[in-house]
């Protein structure tokens, strides 16, 4: 039984080798996001942390959090929520079997790609 | 044409039969999330930069309390089983275990230290 198989099994190509599709750069964008999002969350929950504490600490938890890194953070972590919850809905579409078309599918990432753009400036703009 | 190797005939892993739930629990707390995120974008977003004053107070109050408390809990849970997926992708072994007990009491530590610090101001 041992090597009966060696040598003939099918091996695709990975990703050094092709040229990326938009649905694998948002795939792996997505989980870049959603796990990156755990340090937005911590950030945050640090915040809140200290504002339930003492008025003196929330001044410095404030401080570094609405800092030019702080902001710069921030405005990631929105930018990264976004667009992690318009992939999200992409694949709460797919996941009714539609939209599997590889053009549709392409839309689709494209849409969430420029969509988490749109929101994050809407939301820069307005809170 | 066999796609399993002797190796993995050998170790003879299959389906753990779990995997529906797993996805079915990610689904609902996608819905939950894409409910939530909006609203939590809502609240926090103008209290940063904001007064003690005007954050201890917003979060005194009953709705933006629930919202950022729910929030925060639903997403460090959607977060928990999210990271258990990368985990078993990439780590294996006895540090695939280690990661996946560490990134699970990290989730249930931020969700707690949230829901702590919302309900020590609303209440």
């Amino acid at each position: 039984m041992a090597d009966v198989n060696r040598g003939n099994r099918p091996l695709s190509p990975h990703i050094t080798i092709y040229r990326w599709p938009v649905t694998m750069l948002t795939s792996i964008l997505v989980r870049i996001t959603g796990n990156a999002l755990a340090v937005s969350a911590f950030l945050v929950v640090w915040w809140l942390l200290a504002a339930a504490t003492s008025e003196t600490y929330f001044a410095y938890a404030d401080a570094v959090i609405t800092s030019f890194l702080g902001d710069v953070v921030m405005t990631l972590s929105v930018l990264g929520l976004w667009f992690h919850a318009l992939g999200g809905v992409r694949h709460l579409i797919w996941d009714q079997a539609v939209a599997l078309e590889k053009k549709t599918a392409d839309m689709l990432s494209w849409a969430s790609l420029i969509g988490s753009v749109v929101l994050t400036v809407i939301t820069v703009a307005l809170v | 044409m066999r796609f399993l190797t002797d190796r993995k005939r050998a170790i003879g892993n299959g389906s753990a039969r779990e995997g529906t739930v797993r996805h079915w629990n990610m689904t609902v707390s996608s819905y939950g999330l894409l409910v939530l995120t909006p609203l939590f974008l809502c609240v926090v977003g103008p209290l940063l930069g904001a007064s003690y004053a005007e954050v201890t107070g917003t979060l005194g109050k009953p709705v933006p309390a629930i919202i950022v408390a729910l929030t925060l809990w639903i997403g460090m849970m959607h977060f928990k089983n999210g990271v258990r997926v990368l985990i078993e992708d990439y780590v294996h072994g006895f540090a695939r275990e280690l990661w996946i007990i560490a990134t699970v009491i990290l989730s249930y530590a931020i969700a707690a230290t949230g829901v702590f610090a919302v309900l020590k101001m609303a209440l």
